[in-house]
Order: C-alpha cells, then sequence, then structure tokens
C-alpha cells in the first residue's frame, strides 16, 4: 500500500478533486510522518497541527462543492519560519524573535491560504537567513534526511529537509545568495529562486532586500510550477514586486527542449569543486543534448568577483534592517542592569543574536561607515552590475544556463562552523543570479557517493517558465527526483497523533 | 586589509551591539580573513560602469492617498516588551 505523505503535489491533487481521498487523510498521515521521522531530521520549529487539520476541512468543503478549486487546496505544505504568519510564533530562527507573533500574514502566506492549501507549520532555518548550513539556528540544527550527520545546506534547510523527508508535500523558503538553491541540491529536492520582484516580499522578515526572494521546495519541477503559480504576481504591498503578467507555468511543461539553447560557462566549471559533482552536471548535459537541446560554451567573465561583491551588499543591507531590532517594539528587551537607553540596546542586541549575524551586521557597518564606503560599498554594487552585464550577455545567445548549483555534496554538522569563509564558498555558483535578479532553479541531477547532487538551471528575468520546462524535460527522461532517502524504513513507527507542540 | 581591535570596538558602538573583550579578538581575527576575500574587488575595472542604486525599471513607487483599514493599537503592541496604555516604555533617555 502506498501512503499518501510519498505523493506529489500533482498526484495528491488530483485525488483530492476526484474525492479518492480527503484532504484530513492527507495532512493527518503527514503529521503523522512528522511525529515518526522529525525526531531524527528536526525540519519544524512549531506544528499546528490543530490549525492544519482545521485547514484541511475547510479545503474538504471546497473540493465537495467545487468551490475555489485549485491546484493547492488540501495540500499540506511548511513555512520558513521568516515568513510571518498571523497569530502563529515566527522566529527567523534567532533567539530575539523567540516569543514573536505576528499580527498579519505575508503576502505569500495569504496567497496559499486563499488556494486553500494546508499549512503544517514552521521550519528551521539559520538565524535571519544568514548561513549555507542550518547550524546558525537559534533553535539547534536540522539534519539531511540523505545522512543525518550531515546537513541539509542553508538557509533553508528546514524547508528543504521537510519535504525531502516526506514531512510536507511542498515548503516556502526564501533564497538571498542560494538559499533555496542550495539546500534544494543537498537533499535532492527541487528548489526555485524566482526572479527579483516575481514574488512579493511583504510579510518576508527582510535580511538583504535587494536579493531577497521566496521560492518553492518540491520533490517535481511539476509541483514547483504548481507552487509558483500560487505566489507569484504584483503585489501593491511590496514597491518592489514587479506588474508583470503572470504565466500558466505548468501549461509551460511540454517537454520539449528540442532546440532550447543551453550554455556552459567555462567560469563555473574549475578547480574545487568536487568530482562527483562536476561529473552529474556533465551527464545531465548529456542527456539535454540528447533530448535535442544545443548545448553552447559561454563565458561570465566576472563570475570571480561575485561572492566577495556579495559579502558587501549583503551584510550592508542586513545591517541596516537588522537596525530595527532594538527592543522597543517587539522581541528581546535586556533592561535589566542597563545604565541607560543605549545600554540597555547594547546588551539587547548582544544577548539576542547569534555569532553569524553579529559578524554581518559588523562587517556591514564597517563597508558603509566614513571612510570605507567607495572601497567597499560603491565599488561592490558597481562590480554587481558588471555581473549583471555578463548574464544579459549571455541571455542573448541562449535561454538557460546550466551549473552545479554547489561545489560539493552536503558535507557534515560542525565540519565548516567555525571557518565563516569555507562556509560562504558553498554559495559560489548561486550568488550571481541574486546579484544580477534572475531566476533560477536546483533540480536532482544525480548521486556522489550516495549523496544527492544538484543541476542549477539559470533563466533570463521572468523566464521561471522556461528554466522549469528545462527541469521538467530532464525529470521525464530520468528518475534521480523520485529516489527517497532511507530514513523512513529505519525510524518509522506509525503513531496515531502528533505529539509535537501545538499551537 | 586587517582589522584591530580598536576597530572592531568602533564599528560594534556604531551597530550598537556589545561585544566581550573575546569577542573583540575574536572579530578582529574574523573579519581580517573575510576582507582579505573581498580584497579581489579592489582587482575589478569599474571603470565602464556608472553607480546605480537599484537593478528594477522602477522607482519611487507611490500609492493613492487614501485611506486604509489599520490594525488595532492593542494588536500592534502585543509585542511590545513593556508597554503602558498604548504607549511603549523605555528606559530614560534624559535625567
Amino acid at each position: 500500500m502506498s501512503a499518501l505523505w510519498n505523493l506529489s503535489i500533482a498526484e495528491a491533487g488530483e485525488r483530492l478533486r476526484r474525492r479518492e481521498i480527503t484532504s484530513v487523510a492527507l495532512t493527518q498521515a503527514h503529521l503523522d510522518r512528522i511525529a515518526a521521522v522529525d525526531e531524527q531530521v528536526k525540519a519544524f520549529l512549531t506544528v499546528t497541527a490543530e490549525a492544519a487539520l482545521e485547514d484541511a476541512r475547510a479545503a474538504d468543503k471546497r473540493l465537495d462543492h467545487d468551490d475555489r478549486v485549485t491546484g493547492l487546496t488540501g495540500i499540506p505544505l511548511a513555512l520558513k519560519d521568516v515568513l510571518v504568519t498571523k497569530g502563529v510564533r515566527t522566529t527567523a530562527g534567532s533567539r530575539f524573535l523567540e516569543h514573536f507573533v505576528p499580527p498579519y500574514d505575508g503576502t505569500v502566506v495569504r496567497r496559499l491560504r486563499e488556494a486553500g492549501a494546508v499549512t503544517l507549520g514552521k521550519v528551521n532555518m539559520d538565524e535571519f537567513a544568514m548561513g549555507s548550513s542550518t547550524e546558525n539556528s537559534a533553535y539547534g540544527p536540522t539534519r539531511n534526511p540523505w545522512d543525518t550527520t550531515r546537513v541539509p545546506g542553508g538557509s533553508s534547510g528546514g524547508s528543504a529537509a521537510a519535504v525531502a523527508a516526506g514531512e510536507a508535500m511542498g515548503s516556502l523558503g526564501s533564497d538571498t545568495g542560494g538559499s533555496v538553491r542550495q539546500p534544494g541540491a543537498l537533499t535532492n529536492t527541487v528548489g526555485l529562486k524566482p526572479t527579483y520582484g516575481r514574488v512579493s516580499r511583504f510579510g518576508l522578515i527582510a535580511f538583504a532586500s535587494s536579493l531577497d526572494q521566496i521560492g518553492p521546495f518540491t520533490r517535481s519541477a511539476r509541483d514547483s510550477a504548481i507552487l509558483l503559480g500560487a505566489i507569484a504576481g504584483y503585489d501593491p504591498a511590496d514597491s518592489t514586486s514587479a506588474n508583470v503578467p503572470v504565466p500558466d507555468y505548468v501549461q509551460a511543461l511540454t517537454g520539449d527542449v528540442r532546440g532550447l539553447k543551453i550554455g556552459v560557462p567555462r567560469e563555473y566549471f574549475v578547480e574545487g569543486t568536487e568530482p562527483g559533482v562536476v561529473k552529474v552536471v556533465q551527464d545531465a548535459i548529456a542527456v539535454y543534448r540528447e533530448l535535442g537541446a544545443e548545448i553552447l560554451d559561454i563565458s561570465l567573465p566576472h563570475t570571480r568577483y561575485g561572492l566577495a561583491a556579495y559579502y558587501i551588499i549583503a551584510p550592508a543591507e542586513a545591517s541596516a534592517n537588522l537596525a530595527r531590532y532594538d527592543g522597543i517594539k517587539y522581541g528581546l528587551s535586556v533592561r535589566e542592569g542597563a545604565d541607560d537607553l543605549i545600554d540597555s540596546l547594547m546588551h539587547t542586541r548582544e544577548m539576542g543574536f547569534g555569532p553569524e549575524v553579529r559578524r554581518r551586521i559588523m562587517l556591514g557597518t564597517y563597508a558603509l561607515s566614513s571612510g570605507y564606503y567607495d572601497a567597499y560599498y560603491k565599488r561592490a554594487e558597481q562590480v554587481r552590475m558588471l555581473i549583471r552585464q555578463d548574464f544579459d550577455a549571455a541571455f542573448a545567445t541562449c535561454d538557460v544556463i546550466i551549473s552545479p548549483t554547489s561545489p560539493t555534496v552536503a558535507f557534515k554538522l560542525g565540519e565548516r562552523t567555525d571557518d565563516p569563509v569555507a562556509m560562504y564558498l558553498a554559495d559560489l555558483f548561486t550568488i550571481p543570479a541574486n546579484l544580477a535578479g534572475i531566476c533560477g532553479v536546483s533540480i536532482p541531477g544525480g548521486f556522489s557517493e550516495g549523496l544527492p547532487v544538484g543541476v542549477q538551471l539559470l533563466g533570463q528575468r521572468f523566464e521561471e517558465a522556461t528554466i522549469l520546462r528545462a527541469a521538467d524535460a530532464f525529470e521525464r527522461v530520468t528518475d534521480y527526483h523520485t529516489r527517497w532517502p532511507t530514513l523512513a524504513d529505519t525510524v518509522a513507527k506509525p503513531k496515531r497523533k502528533s505529539t509535537k507542540k501545538l499551537v | 586589509m586587517s582589522i584591530s581591535r580598536e576597530d572592531v570596538q568602533h564599528i560594534a558602538l556604531l551597530a550598537r551591539m556589545h561585544l566581550t573583550e573575546d569577542e573583540l579578538q575574536v572579530m578582529a581575527r574574523q573579519l581580517s580573513g573575510i576582507l582579505e576575500h573581498i580584497a579581489v574587488l579592489q582587482e575589478a575595472d569599474v571603470s565602464s560602469v556608472a553607480l546605480t542604486a537599484t537593478l528594477l525599471p522602477q522607482s519611487g513607487v507611490m500609492r493613492a492617498d487614501v485611506p486604509q483599514p489599520s490594525y488595532t493599537p492593542d494588536l500592534l503592541l502585543a509585542n511590545a516588551p513593556d508597554r503602558e496604555d498604548q504607549y511603549l516604555r523605555v528606559k530614560a533617555v534624559l535625567d
């Protein structure tokens, strides 16, 4: 008998609409799955079991009466704890917001609710989305379902692990320098970063506002298309959201990539990437060639400056965004023993932020400070423009750019926590897309030493349909995305009720 | 480019973040390491690039000046660490 938790969103949606299964049963199957495996995975910070079942009953009613039924009606999903949810604690992985209960829903959360989706709860992340391993969470690390001694990637590690382990059918994360694509690669899930402005950031707790973008995790390109279609679109509440029509992403999945021009950037195939990762990407290129795509050598000459520009721009924006955490309006406030307001502020921020967040606030403050602004911030913004021009030139000759998502497979917990620069290198291939504002997706491309390897497909601004079509075409002739970690077989013990904390 | 303990102390004050003596030392070492990697930026030829504040086509987005529904003060103050009626209470700024 097949378990309900291992269905795709597309399959489950069809069975829900034919009324062969109920959303309540589907939701309960996921709550049971969370109870069975989350002790191992530690993806969830908050499980909203009762609210989820209530959502499910409402969805079943809509399905019964064929009332406002969408591709997500009755589908249980998880949300990265950086997305504000009305009445449900939202921590951003930080001690600072341990008891913060938002008064409103973010736009993506509202859109999912309107589509009839079920929210299972909030999932773990690096504090304020700063990190590549989810080890910077104030609530402890999430484990990679493929090997629980390894990291799931980050910063959206909880979102990735929950989907990889069958604890949610899909999830939302946020991607500032690779925080959806890199954990997607490390957990064998499809992680999509939409074009900057494609998805409203209203209600996304800000890290670096010119780079942040919300994106879905799923176990197939088709499911990614369904989820993106539900969250994309103009929002007057986000002045950077784009007033550009949202195409039917599912309709775009024709399976046909004949004549599609795929660029292979030579700067992304350099020393330092694991041979097992390079082989998977080369095999994927061969698959596309066989499917009739045209493979082109291209150059993105300013790639080598990407990481440096990012580690000025992102911390600079973060230092400004995180100035709001002053312990006055909400969040942690340390007042005991403080002489005055400033003293209280200094100690609140010392206690509230973890080491990586403090490091980035310091770096950003330094880069913006008098005397250093021209050398660092101004120059980084100019380099950013050069990187964008690289992509514009490349997309004049090709439709899609292919590369590794991450230079390595999932690394061991604790392996890089003492070396910030080694951790930053995990995002070498994902950062340029954020700097240029283009879209990208990491897809399950194969395995190296038993661990998943992601293949990154980058597309021009607002060309999500093109990269999803390429992703789907690859899935039609490969089975990597259908493989599951063995986690379930070793630890699953069926329980009737979720034992996690209820909200 | 390396950062001294005194530089770190100055930045920490700008960032309104207290650091212990140990943290000042560690931060000086780590920030220096990061800046070493960032130094590559100085090699880029940026002479052809004008400084741009945004990559977006739109800027200065305004909405119509029409009243919208708002949240109640109680809802917005529900997360306040300390309040008195509809005010936030803080440590005295002036003696």
